[in-house]
């Protein structure tokens, strides 16, 4: 009798063990707080400002999914990961969201168990160099020392490059973003490669910028986005939808300044089903009402958080390009809110 | 039948287990013993059940998959279409290279500092104490850190040595050249090159090494032959014939032999592009890690040392003394065998401890066992079970080896009981 109450405690615990991570929303609802694992700090897309808030581009995507599940855009831990440890973090609990400019591939994708659920931005790999290094182009980095973040899919794709190329390199093997700035920076690369959007990031972080250049090749498809973990596709959608509810509300023109007003004013119906003004599309993912509307207000539409952080008017300086809209002739495409 | 005075045993009852001195250390090792089972079920069953839920396997079928990335120092022939595997066994190979050097430099400087700290120069003993209390009190990775900064902020690019009038020129005779990247120093080339012994796997070996190595061991036991005659000649005659030159011959000459018969020569490292080509280009994230093992480990050494040599009774060097040994004669003759029983056992810790310690490699980017497997294999696959596992399989099998091979130094020079 005894032992057969030990032994049912036992499975008991593993088991609950086990469910346990499988209903992330009831978790993030009875913590009452999102746990977003992001970048170490790349500025624009992730950095903790001079009063220790984060902020950026990867930020907002945090911000959107606990202002439409908390109700609170600032109800979020951001927990930093290295390229090393991100995917764990995530496969282990620690993190409920991973919002790291992570690069959506079909391994991650199906033998790591993740679920990328969105492309936040489209990137490619590139290489800054020194000015006065007189390169050109990456094909004539022939011998050069590289520095590369390790555990990252740029590794691979360098790799690659440069045997498809009949090129050959040394790597400087760097943990984070931090460090490889300084080995660049003190010339221990004559190169530093990784996404064309973390190079302007880093390069605007300099004391003078115009002193390196982003050479014009761009090596890989570097589809960036929110990953979840695989198995839990409540959680999944949430974060898919909450992103998404943030491009079709730069598509249709609500900004985080006139969306009070169109809630109560607009005609569009599909503005009046993002909104939660018609239709209870947040019922069905087991949220509320207006959901949407809160992940808008919290730091504006896709556009807007696009030109707040890494826009043309911010020190990165990034264009569109093909982050635009896709009546812009971009890619960014939400799927219909019906 | 037996002695009839004795008391028949009492029949057994259930109680007895906890109140009779006869069961209760049995009962007490058997509940302990179905705990630590049972912990050790719950663990497995635990981590089972959550691979489930995750939907992953256990399996290392990873391992002979491609591996697709490059590793800067490869001991081996390694390329990025090779498997996981062979990216791990480069791995290894760092660590133990870091490792055994690790280890040879940290004894001499350890035990060089552990002699003298004992020093009657005031001032020799008090700086050696300032080395050993700064390094061992100080985090390991910290050092790690601030060396391989050093090298990164105060040695020039490759860029410096360039042009009619270079800020920076190379040194030893046009030989070496220290950049923030690698110290270039010469390759070995040879005229007369002999080829190579296939070991498989796509691993050669020069029969150039082969033929040193030979010389090498055939010399070393020439000399303890000529050794042992000098002792019997001495025991005999009572006169030691003069061995020294013979020794030096025996060791240096076949070697000379072999340098003038396959044409050696240096190669001094070129700048060619981008980098230094020609020599041997070695990463400064290994000579750092490596300066850094050595200088905190000769630190623990040199106390180590210490302890035994002041465990030696002062007897024992007042009649070394009184004999007429000079003070560096008494201490390799008498002190120091005799200091080295109490000496071996701590040392391999710090064997152990380096070899370990190797793995904060990761902090400099050296590619070593934790960097290859446990890092971007571990990354690139997402098998964080099985590669840590393998890992952490690894570092035990050579630690015990570590651990063997001592053991059986430890044996050879501990004092012989008769």
């Amino acid at each position: 009798m005894k032992k057969s109450l030990f032994l049912g405690s036992v499975a008991a615990v593993t088991l609950s063990a086990g469910v346990g991570m499988a209903d992330t929303l009831a978790d993030v609802k009875a913590r009452g707080e999102l746990i977003c694992g992001v970048n170490t700090g790349l500025v624009g897309f992730a950095a903790p400002d001079a009063n220790g808030n984060w902020a950026g581009f990867d930020i907002a995507v945090c911000k959107a999914v606990a202002a439409s599940v908390l109700g609170d855009p600032s109800k979020v831990k951001y927990v930093p990961t290295t390229g090393q440890t991100r995917f764990t973090a995530l496969s282990s609990g620690e993190v409920d969201l991973l919002a790291r400019n992570s690069t959506w591939t079909f391994s991650r994708d199906t033998d790591l168990k993740l679920d990328f659920v969105a492309v936040n931005y489209y990137d490619g790999q590139g290489f800054m160099v020194p000015k006065d290094l007189g390169v050109t182009s990456a094909k004539e980095l022939d011998g050069a020392t590289i520095c590369i973040q390790t555990g990252t899919t740029t590794e691979l794709n360098l790799a690659d490059y440069f045997k498809a190329n009949n090129m050959s390199y040394q790597p400087v093997n760097i943990d984070s973003n931090a460090e490889g700035e300084q080995q660049y920076m003190a010339g221990a690369c004559d190169a530093y490669t990784t996404d064309a959007s973390g190079l302007a990031a880093t390069r605007a972080a300099f004391a003078n910028p115009e002193n390196h250049v982003i050479l014009p090749e761009i090596i890989s498809k570097e589809p960036l986005g929110p990953a979840v973990r695989q198995g839990d596709d409540l959680w999944a959608d949430i974060v898919r939808w909450s992103f998404y509810a943030l491009v079709a509300a730069e598509e249709y023109g609500v900004t985080s300044k006139n969306i009070d007003e169109l809630v109560k004013s607009s005609q569009n119906p599909e503005v009046q089903r993002l909104l939660g003004v018609t239709d209870d599309l947040g019922a069905m993912i087991g949220l509320d009402k207006e959901w949407a509307k809160r992940a808008i207000q919290a730091s504006g539409n896709y556009g807007e958080i696009f030109a707040a952080n890494i826009g043309e008017q911010t020190p990165i300086g990034l264009a569109r390009g093909l982050n635009a809209q896709w009546t812009q002739g971009g890619l960014m495409y939400a799927p219909p809110f019906r | 039948m037996t002695d009839v005075s004795a008391p028949a045993n009492p029949p057994f009852r259930l109680n007895m287990l906890i109140y009779d001195r006869r069961y209760r250390s049995m009962t007490f090792q058997v509940i302990v013993f179905i705990l630590v089972m049972a912990l050790g079920w719950w663990l497995i069953n635990n981590t089972i059940q959550n691979l489930r839920a995750l939907g992953k396997d256990f399996d290392f079928g990873f391992l002979f998959q491609r591996a697709g990335y490059d590793i800067p120092q490869t001991p081996i022939p390694y390329t990025s279409d090779d498997t996981h595997l062979r990216a791990a066994i480069v791995g290894l190979l760092n660590t133990i290279i870091v490792s055994v050097l690790g280890c040879v430099a940290a004894t001499i400087l350890g035990v060089g500092v552990g002699v003298a700290r004992l020093s009657n120069n005031w001032l020799f003993a008090r700086l050696m104490t300032i080395y050993v209390e700064m390094f061992r009190n100080i985090p390991l990775l910290l050092w790690i850190l601030i060396i391989y900064a050093l090298f990164t902020e105060i040695m020039p690019a490759p860029n410096a040595y360039r042009g009619e009038n270079p800020a920076w020129s190379k040194i030893l005779f046009d030989n070496v050249a220290l950049t923030n990247r690698y110290t270039a120093i010469p390759g070995l080339g040879m005229t007369n090159d002999p080829g190579s012994l296939d070991l498989g796997a796509r691993v050669t070996i020069s029969w150039a090494t082969i033929a040193f190595a030979a010389a090498l061991i055939a010399g070393w036991f020439l000399r303890r032959a000529i050794l042992a005659w000098a002792q019997v000649t001495q025991d005999r005659t009572g006169r030691r014939p003069t061995t020294w030159w013979i020794n030096l011959g025996v060791m240096v000459v076949p070697s000379l032999l072999l340098i003038w018969f396959f044409g050696l020569h240096l190669l001094p490292p070129e700048l060619k592009g981008f980098n230094f080509t020609g020599g041997l280009n070695v990463q400064n994230a290994l000579v750092a890690l490596w300066l850094a093992l050595t200088l905190y480990t000769g630190a623990f050494i040199a106390e180590i040392v210490r302890a035994g040599i002041l465990a030696v009774n002062k007897g024992q060097s007042e009649a070394a003394f009184a004999l007429g040994l000079r003070p560096n004669r008494t201490m390799n003759l008498v002190i120091l065998p005799q200091a080295l029983r109490v000496i071996i056992p701590p040392l391999i810790s710090q064997y152990l401890n380096l070899m370990k310690n190797s793995s904060l490699a990761i902090a400099v980017g050296y590619m070593d066992l934790r960097g290859t497997l446990g890092g971007t294999t571990l990354n690139q696959t997402g098998r964080e079970l099985e590669s840590i596992l393998l890992m952490m399989l690894i570092y035990l099998l050579l630690s015990l080896i570590i651990s063997a091979g001592m053991n059986v130094f430890n044996s050879r020079v501990k004092l012989k009981e008769r």
